[in-house]
């Protein structure tokens, strides 16, 4: 899966103990720049991936010859221009781009780790990309960003190392993981796992992986970034490259075929163990619990000036989860601004070409740099 | 920046910290912040309102006085502003109480019903007064509860609240409400700014 010579890799000495209580080290961590940290490294973003993101943020992915996941966003004169920031983004461990994850070949017995691989948390992710602070000896970064789980990830970030970074803008994302998340993660993880392929996880020497299963996780999770409106616009009742409905189970509907597409194009990228693992640490963060419920004791001792962003069509992260850490940040006195972009594209938006969503987050980092 | 917010401006001491509700494209935040060292916070029904205090550096939440000031804690800033507003909520009386809670001392200001502009207008030609600074149609005014200087004067009165300042303001001049001038400054005046404080 991976063409090893377009990843960037740090092997990270130091200990960490997961959440699991395991200890790792010696383990690696991909990662890929755009822009130059400049000589004062004050110009320095670290940008979380989502669930299915990696570590190219703009430009064109190697890997897969596409745009990278963020490339509206960032990239030379876009609203994050990397002609004045540097941009950093790594791989998460669990994931399949090169970091840590289930894929991971174990030196010693020359073999993936597969479901060997510990459980790991969205704190276990943060707390193995803050090492690329010392990697390229940068003191206190200018902003910590993401959406969706990369937003999780950067409320993480804060919460662990409160004076780390100048600002931090968290994107259509949760404080606390919900019910209707939980479930709908459990739904992809079911999937995956009901396909014999999948073999408990053991399918890498089989020469046949749970493609189908996978490409049902995927096709399910997409159905959830996207609205009832965007949905009834982009394709509404039309049919596939037909006049007449088939009377069959063929894609009839433009939108399965969308979908179906969607599914297989994401088994060619993606590793469904990583699948399993990473929507887990999804599933287990819940920032409120770990500060014995009151979310404002997370951000506290930080100093960090906060821009959070929700869109008005997103169901999966919805403008009420993302106030919630608004009102958070008020009641812990912290210097934070909110904005609900109008969207009909869904959780989508954060990576699509929303020109209010572009634009504020422009405002943001040009104001405050 | 205009007279109204120069006078707000007056009244909050440096180095303090304030919430500006209804901040609008933050002019008067943004002047509070850069010369009297102010630690500035807002809340902006606007979108496009938001947007342009964000892109001035300023920490503006959007959001609707009436819904979101609950999440501000008790006592959490020294001033609250409320600028021209008051008169477009459902429920004016509880969200005095509100901005009280958050804060020692709130700056209400409000276009004046009383000013006799407004009355005569009303008096001899019938309809629903139209001034500079009530500029709608009744139909489509956001305005649902309006009040006089001597409406908000009883107001304070009768509930408690300490009037630390009353000020009139008229065409860039200012003069002191108190008592004894109450009835005429209610007919001279365009615009009432009032500092007021829980006396509890």
């Amino acid at each position: 899966m991976n063409t090893e010579k377009n990843i960037k890799k740090i092997i990270i000495k130091k200990p960490l103990t997961l959440d699991c209580g395991k200890t790792i080290n010696n383990y690696p961590l991909a990662y890929e720049t755009y822009g130059k940290l400049n000589e004062k490294k004050d110009n320095a973003i670290l940008a979380f991936h989502a669930l299915s993101g990696d570590q190219f943020v703009s430009g064109i992915n190697p890997i897969t010859n596409k745009s990278g996941w963020w490339s509206h966003l960032v990239g030379p004169n876009k609203s994050i221009d990397t002609n004045k920031f540097f941009v950093i983004c790594a791989n998460v461990i669990g994931g399949c781009m090169g970091s840590y994850g289930p894929s991971y070949i174990e030196p010693s017995t020359s073999k993936r780790l597969d479901t060997n691989f510990p459980v790991i948390t969205i704190n276990d992710m943060v707390n193995a990309q803050y090492n690329l602070l010392e990697f390229f000896k940068i003191d206190k970064l200018f902003c910590v960003t993401g959406g969706s789980m990369g937003g999780m990830q950067v409320l993480q970030f804060v919460a662990n190392y409160p004076n780390k970074s100048k600002t931090a803008v968290p994107i259509a994302c949760s404080a606390s993981h919900s019910a209707q998340n939980i479930a709908l993660n459990e739904l992809g993880r079911q999937a995956i796992m009901a396909d014999q392929n999948w073999n408990k996880g053991n399918y890498f020497n089989t020469n046949s992986s749970p493609d189908k299963g996978l490409a049902v996780a995927r096709m399910a999770a997409h159905i959830t970034y996207l609205s009832k409106k965007g949905l009834e616009e982009k394709f509404g009742r039309k049919l596939q490259e037909r006049d007449n409905l088939k009377f069959s189970f063929d894609a009839d509907f433009q939108i399965e075929s969308y979908l179906r597409h969607q599914g297989s194009a994401f088994v060619d990228r993606f590793d469904a163990n990583s699948y399993l693992y990473i929507t887990r640490a999804m599933d287990y963060f819940d920032l409120i619990k770990q500060y014995n419920g009151n979310l404002s004791n997370a951000f506290k001792e930080s100093k960090t000036k906060f821009f959070i962003i929700s869109f008005t069509s997103d169901w999966l992260y919805p403008t009420s989860e993302n106030k919630e850490i608004v009102i958070a940040l008020n009641s812990s006195g912290s210097d934070v601004g909110f904005i609900e972009i109008n969207s009909d594209k869904g959780h989508d938006s954060f990576l699509l070409d929303v020109p209010d969503f572009l634009k504020s987050v422009k405002n943001f980092v040009e104001a405050n740099y | 920046m205009k007279k109204e917010f120069k006078i707000i401006a007056q009244l909050i001491e440096n180095n303090t910290r304030v919430l500006d509700v209804g901040c609008g494209d933050g002019i008067l935040m943004k002047y509070l912040k850069d010369n009297k060292n102010i630690d500035t916070r807002g809340l902006e029904i606007s979108k496009k309102n938001v947007q342009v205090c964000i892109g001035k550096g300023l920490a503006v939440i959007e959001g609707n006085a009436e819904k979101d000031l609950q999440q501000f804690p008790n006592l959490s800033f020294d001033y609250v502003i409320l600028s021209q507003t008051l008169q477009a909520f459902y429920n004016p009386e509880k969200v005095i109480n509100d901005l009280l809670r958050v804060a020692n001392k709130a700056i209400v200001t409000i276009p004046n019903f009383g000013y006799w502009k407004v009355r005569s207008h009303l008096l001899f030609k019938g309809t629903m007064p139209i001034t500079k600074n009530l500029p709608d149609e009744w139909y489509n005014t956001p305005n649902l509860h309006m009040c006089t200087i001597k409406d908000f004067f009883n107001f304070c009165s009768k509930k408690r609240i300490k009037l630390y300042k009353s000020i009139a303001l008229h065409e860039q001049k200012t003069s002191n409400i108190n008592k004894m001038n109450l009835n005429l400054k209610n007919l001279s005046s365009e615009l009432g700014i009032f500092l007021i404080e829980n006396e509890n």
